[in-house]
């Protein structure tokens, strides 16, 4: 199956990392596996964190280290650009973007997190499922009109897929031939509801056919088979191919967020047999069978986790509350003068209390 | 199933009189009672089935009632909305969750261009009983669109009509009495109340339509709904330590509203503060003051203030305090209100 030509739709699974001879340098498997381990840390950290009331609130994205960080590894940072949804931490530490601006959402400091989106090539965090997906499709058709390379790469998860837009979107990408990825991690779940209940068809990458784009469903637990499907997509779309969808089999790990308890939907025990392999745990066995990497580079690597996430909760911790003016300056480019009477009267308020 | 009356729906349940129970458990149990009398209504949503609603509004039903009538939703308000229509074409009675205020958004096209209408529409044919559950307003440091308060928006809307309970017991009964009207009501849900605890008087919900004066006074009516109410009660208890006398109406009803209820409290205080989180600009309490100022003009003693949010996106957690109309500013509201004097 080639995967490259558009047209009828492909649907397979990228080759697994072991029976493939991927294009990545020893040194970048160290990379990736770094990385997964910087997320995992610094994710299971962002849970206790919210225990210790360090932030209000977190949605962890354990399990998903592999489908996050290889799809965003394989993004080129001079022209593509990712939108993600709110459980993207992987994403964002991958592709370099301060971590305790990203962070900053989860302490309720700023709805959209605190970084540049326009600099760290990440759109603003976003709450509303699938809010994203047809603004991936304008900035890609954006790119056409330019005559830039760059792709859009798009985040969802199973539960987005229902939402009307994603056909939108897809249906809009595909008339348009538009340089965009709809990465989708389908990690079993939308809050409770299984996606058996969630996707018809058995798979939203299914779908593609019906918009005569090509699809690969990988397994989303292996980083490698994640970075070389991604990266096949993103080729796809940037030498004019249009549109393609990556759906990566994965599994939420961990609660929907700090505020869910999963016990009321499902079983430790099926959750044990659900997860499939860790992600982290698979790289490492590989590297180790294959050379790549030591006891000592994985000591080393989970050390500078630890100290990265020391730094991001020492920022997140010092990290103040905005002042309230902020409300008002940002509503607009141009504001208004009834905004400005109402800045006034809450300054003199605040003051006056 | 359009005639059902509270009524007809209490004769269908034995309960003792009064029980102590949180909005959280109110809602559930009026539910569970609507469910329980009425075989064509259907509970349906996000995450509503097997988890109980993410607020646990809808905790047990589906085990009591069925999966055929308690029941997830794939992930898309449009859809639940949009079936909602069909399902009361049908003939069903569908009590869909929009899981939280922000969320109402992406359905709002079936909302205001099908619930809406399609009674008018039909010529009276094809009424639409339809009550969407809409955990509203703010106050407890969630993500972005998980605080907002929409009743303007829909109020403004022809063909739906909009109720805000305050307490247990009116969201006992008035979320029984909405389910067992043959208009779309909007059912808007003070989340940050969800868990306070209150006396329901289970067989005698008093009068479900119009306004409430939860607290009377002689100086001044505060208006508000929603999560509000208690903060106006605090504030009246503080107003009265310096001796003024405030009264505090729940509006309860944001469509209709009860203009009378507001000439009967004004026409006795002679000023009001209206107070709101939502935005101010074309939010309700312009429609209040003015139901206010045609009716009181003459006896006003001062223009009707208005105390609300900002035209500003509803913040994250650590703003809010900053938006949300609080103690401070309620008061301050109110002694504009009383230093007033004519020019
Ligand atoms: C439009 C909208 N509806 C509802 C919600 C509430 N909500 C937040 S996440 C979520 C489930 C999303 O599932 P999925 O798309 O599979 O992503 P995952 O959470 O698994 O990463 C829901 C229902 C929301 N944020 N936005
Ligand atoms: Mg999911």
């Amino acid at each position: 199956m080639d995967i490259l030509q558009p047209g009828p739709v492909t649907v397979g699974t990228a080759p697994s990392a072991s029976e493939t001879t991927p294009g990545l340098a020893p040194e970048q498997l160290r990379e990736l596996y770094s990385l997964m381990a910087s997320v995992r840390f610094l994710d299971t950290s962002a849970v206790a964190w919210q225990r210790q009331g360090i932030i209000p609130g977190y949605a962890p994205e354990l399990g998903q280290e592999a489908a996050q960080v290889g799809s965003a590894y394989a993004l080129d940072l001079d022209c593509d650009f990712a939108f993600p949804t709110y459980r993207e931490m992987g994403v964002a530490r991958t592709i370099g973007v301060d971590m305790v601006a990203y962070m900053s959402t989860h302490k309720a400091t700023w709805h959209g997190g605190m970084y540049d989106p326009q600099e760290s090539r990440l759109a603003p965090i976003q709450a509303v499922v699938a809010g994203s997906v047809l603004h991936a499709v304008g900035w890609a058709h954006g790119q056409t009109l330019q005559g830039t390379p760059g792709v859009a790469l798009s985040y969802f998860g199973d539960g987005a897929s229902s939402q009307g837009d994603v056909h939108e979107a897809m249906n809009f990408a595909a008339v348009m031939n538009a340089p965009v990825v709809f990465f989708i991690q389908n990690n079993g779940w939308a809050i409770s509801v299984p996606t058996e209940k969630q996707v018809a068809g058995g798979s939203v990458s299914a779908r593609a056919a019906g918009y005569g784009m090509p699809a690969i469903q990988v397994d989303g637990n292996d980083v490698v088979a994640v970075y070389e499907a991604t990266r096949r997509a993103l080729d796809h779309a940037r030498t004019g191919h249009g549109p393609m969808v990556v759906e990566a089999m994965t599994y939420r790990r961990g609660p929907h967020s700090t505020a869910d308890d999963p016990g009321r939907y499902r079983s430790l025990d099926d959750e044990r047999i659900d997860a499939g392999k860790d992600p982290l745990e698979r790289l490492r066995k590989r590297m180790l069978a294959d050379g790549i990497a030591d006891d000592d580079f994985f000591a080393a690597a989970h050390e500078t986790a630890r100290s990265e996430e020391e730094a991001i909760r020492a920022g997140i911790e010092a990290l103040g509350p905005r002042p309230g003016s902020e409300m008002f300056e940002f509503v607009f480019q141009e504001t208004t003068p009834s905004l400005e009477t109402q800045a006034n009267r809450w300054r003199e308020e605040s003051d006056h209390a | 199933m359009l005639e059902s009356t509270t009524a007809t729906l209490d004769a269908a349940v034995e309960y003792a009189e009064v029980e102590h129970l949180s909005m959280q458990q109110a809602l559930n149990r009026a539910l569970d009672d609507v469910l329980t009398a009425d075989p064509k209504t259907l509970v349906f949503g996000e995450d509503c089935g097997r988890l109980g609603g993410v607020f646990r509004i809808t905790d047990g039903l589906q085990a009591k009632h069925g999966d055929a009538r308690v029941f997830d939703t794939p992930l898309a308000e449009s859809g639940i909305l949009g079936m909602s229509v069909g399902l009361a074409m049908a003939g069903f009675h569908p009590i869909p969750e929009v899981q939280f205020d922000g969320f109402a958004y992406p359905a709002i096209n079936q909302i205001v261009c099908q619930i809406a209408r399609m009674n008018y529409r039909s010529r009276g044919k094809l009424p639409m009983p339809v009550t969407l559950r809409v955990p509203s307003f703010g106050g407890i440091r969630a993500p972005e669109h998980h605080g907002e308060s929409l009743e303007a928006l829909f109020a403004h809307v022809p063909g739906l009509k909009v109720v805000s309970p305050s307490d247990a017991h009116d969201a006992y009964h008035l979320l029984k009495y909405a389910a067992s009207r043959p208009d779309p009501v909007i059912f808007m849900e003070p989340k940050s109340r969800y868990w306070q605890k209150g006396p329901v008087d289970m067989r005698d919900g008093g009068t479900l339509s119009g306004a409430r004066i939860v607290r009377p006074g002689r100086h001044l009516t505060l208006v508000a709904w929603g999560a509000m109410v208690a903060r106006c009660l605090q504030v009246a208890e503080l107003a009265a330590e310096d001796g003024i006398d405030v009264e505090v109406l729940d509006l309860r009803w944001l469509k209709p509203i009860d203009a009378e209820a507001l000439a009967r409290s004004v026409g006795k205080t002679r000023r009001a503060v209206v107070v709101h989180e939502a935005p101010l600009t074309s939010g309700l309490g312009a429609e209040v003051a003015q139901l206010i100022t045609q009716q009181c003009f003459d006896t006003l003693k001062a223009p009707v203030e208005r105390v609300t949010g900002f035209d500003v996106p509803y913040p994250s957690g650590d703003l809010e305090d900053e938006y949300i109309p609080n103690i401070d500013r309620i008061l301050l509201g109110i002694q504009r209100v009383l230093e007033y004097r004519r020019g």
